[in-house]
């Protein structure tokens, strides 16, 4: 038996507080984030049971799925998701969780919000009844899903029981092509695994590409792990991820820091450890990714054509019926087709980054006037941010609008929803069916993608509006 | 929360031959408002089974009157996407105490076992069977076994075993709760929390 171990496995390994013969193993959790659409019926659970959360200091509260991103300053109009955050709210005050509800300063999506406080850390197990949750394994974190029955579990006893899954790394080598961002990566990797490819793996990404990647990039690439069936992803953290974390407001301090740093840097994968399934992908070879079906996987390169039933994995009348629903032919271009709406934002794509890359391509461009754009930054810490670089301005001169933080169109559980039939290109992270709204066509893409398309009205390549950046 | 035993179960199945049926088909994204776990059975399928105007959509499985019972048979791939329990809830309380594919997300997979729905995951070739047995007769019954980890086609006796682990198995069989079992070594986990700082 060999004593190396890879990065998930020294993760794991350090939280298994006890192994159940021929069943899952009890994993201590050191972060719970907690939502407001997943939690009630567990707080209703631990009522029944007369039982207290045992670890509030390790729970944190956020409400974000089921929020409006206007006049948040109002009463939320919605009377049953206005009742969900009132029980989240009551809840949290009643079991002495920290609450950052609609309003507050700290407000935003639990995975944007997580890691800007500090409260996401490498070598950490955190859960949170939402399947993005994989988003702070760009930390080195083990960082993963979980259903309404764990969130009750978790509040009781601070643990989860969970079968170990297998373990895959995925190897991308190079350099990006300009124009290339994390969401393209992502969307590349998924295109190739499909949506279902990484099922029952926790995926490590390694690589030159994730090494010269920034946090946020990070954090894009890790979201996406869940949308090709892993239940995470998880990159070894680096001088990148110290720098990123050291002086957040719940990153340890002083002596505490030198400790914990102590212990990250022993947080990689071993030379010669094994993994179940290992994938190389060349870089240099990715596009700008854009996706013309009703999942993850139906991605490919902005320029190239929908492939034809016989080119793809699966059933051909599972194909068929996706096509069928996005209006879309074998065969047909994507650059040129018209689109309805525009969302930048969610847990994917809402962070400063990602901002910073739509205003370059709008900056002196005007929105097309056919295209309603959504632009939702995933907290108010994001907001600032916005405001503060000047990036509201160019925004506001190209005839855009700012809304305030939360999920949004993402999922549609509020007002945002895509209207039927309607073409929206959306930097967030699913493309099912219905997913922003009864009827609505979603295509998945890139920030950049998002925002070519919101000035010309169509799908764009948007390298054609990019001024290429001469090195040196 | 406890829920009922699962030994075995004989029924007729309900046949949705899809690949990748995500949770947010299985229940859309607006009906997860409520603070109870009540009534998610009206909503399950809600847009492949209700057209916008309410009105049923005469094509989906569920809105035929010969497919019934408390089986729901997928296709490859089955409960991707979305965390939310409420696809498993929405599944038991239209009365489906089953699901049969040849593949499950993890998520949904577990959320359905912590709930009292079996998923049974049988072969490709297995499922495409059952497909068949069905399309040749709706009354077609189905035998699912916990105890023995086998699901039989009545109609020609051919049969398959499907994997569970053991610990989810004595749950299902018996009703016990994963919390229980969590709050009885309740000692040694609080020993293991005072050795993480974090």
């Amino acid at each position: 038996m060999s004593a190396t171990k890879t990065l998930f496995d020294k993760v794991w390994d350090s939280h298994v507080v006890h192994q159940i013969e021929n069943g899952p193993d009890v994993l201590f959790i050191d972060r719970h984030m907690v939502h407001e659409v997943t939690s009630p019926v567990a707080f209703l659970g631990l009522k029944n049971r007369g039982i207290r959360v045992m670890h509030p200091e390790k729970t944190f509260a956020t409400a974000d799925h089921n929020t409006p991103t206007i006049n948040q300053h109002l009463p939320v109009a919605d009377p049953l998701s206005a009742n969900q955050l009132k029980m989240l709210e009551e809840n949290a005050n009643e079991y002495g969780i920290s609450y950052w509800g609609l309003g507050h300063e700290k407000n935003g999506i639990v995975h944007v919000v997580g890691p800007e406080y500090g409260i996401t850390l490498p070598g950490a197990t955190i859960v949170c009844g939402d399947s993005h949750t994989s988003t702070h394994g760009a930390f080195g974190a083990i960082a993963f899903g979980i259903g309404t029955s764990e969130v009750e579990m978790v509040l009781a006893t601070q643990c989860i029981m969970q079968p170990k899954p297998k373990r895959m790394r995925i190897n991308i080598t190079g350099e990006l092509q300009y124009g290339v961002t994390p969401k393209d990566v992502a969307l590349f990797i998924i295109s190739q695994l499909t949506t279902s490819g990484a099922t029952g793996y926790f995926v490590e990404y390694a690589g030159d590409v994730f090494k010269n990647m920034t946090m946020e990039g990070r954090m894009t690439v890790c979201n996406l792990s869940i949308e090709m069936g892993a239940r995470g992803g998880m990159i070894a953290p680096d001088e990148t991820t110290f720098h990123y974390i050291k002086g957040r407001e719940f990153t340890p301090k002083g002596e505490a820091w030198d400790k914990a740093m102590d212990y990250w840097q022993t947080l990689y994968t071993d030379p010669d450890a094994i993994f179940d399934k290992k994938l190389t992908f060349d870089g240099s070879l990715i596009e700008p990714m854009i996706t013309y079906g009703t999942n993850p996987g139906m991605g490919m390169g902005i320029k190239n054509d929908i492939p034809t039933a016989d080119m793809v994995q699966g059933g051909a009348s599972t194909y068929k019926k996706s096509l069928q629903y996005m209006k879309f032919d074998e065969g047909d271009s994507m650059i040129g087709k018209p689109i309805d709406f525009v969302f930048l934002g969610s847990c994917t794509n809402g962070r400063i980054e990602d901002f910073r890359a739509f205003a370059s391509i709008v900056k002196g461009r005007k929105k097309a006037d056919n295209v309603t754009a959504w632009l939702v930054p995933g907290s108010h810490k994001v907001e600032s941010a916005i405001k503060e670089e000047g990036i509201l301005d160019i925004l506001t001169d190209a005839g855009f609008e700012l809304r305030e933080p939360g999920c949004s169109a993402c999922l549609a559980m509020n007002d945002d929803k895509v209207p039927p039939g309607k073409l929206a290109v959306s930097t967030s992270n699913r493309n099912f069916e219905g997913r922003q709204g009864p009827g609505s066509r979603t295509l998945l893409a890139s920030p950049l993608v998002a925002a070519a398309a919101a000035v010309t009205g169509k799908v764009t390549d948007p390298r054609e509006l990019m001024h290429e950046i001469v090195a040196g | 929360m406890a829920y009922d035993k699962f030994t075995t179960l004989t029924s007729t199945a309900v046949p949705l031959p899809i690949e990748n049926v995500d949770t947010d088909q299985i229940i859309p994204a607006r009906f997860l408002k409520a603070t109870e776990r009540k009534g998610f059975g009206d909503n399950l399928f809600r847009d492949w089974r209700y057209n916008q105007d309410n009105s049923p959509k005469e094509d989906f499985v569920l809105n035929h009157s010969k497919y019934s019972g408390k089986i729901l048979v997928g296709g490859k791939n089955f409960g991707s996407g979305s965390s939310r329990e409420h696809a498993a809830w929405a599944v038991y309380d239209y009365g489906f105490r089953c699901v049969i594919s040849s593949f499950f997300a993890d998520i949904f997979r577990g959320n359905c076992l912590n709930i009292g729905v079996l998923p049974a995951q049988v072969s490709a070739e297995f499922l495409q069977k059952i497909f068949t047995a069905i399309d040749t007769d709706p009354n077609a019954k189905f035998e699912v076994s916990l105890i023995e980890q086998k699901v039989t086609i009545l109609a020609t006796g051919e049969s398959e075993s499907f994997d569970i682990n053991h610990y989810k198995k004595d749950n299902m069989t018996n009703g016990f709760d994963d919390i229980d079992y969590l709050l009885n070594i309740k000692g040694k986990i609080q020993e293991f929390a005072t050795s993480r700082p974090l």
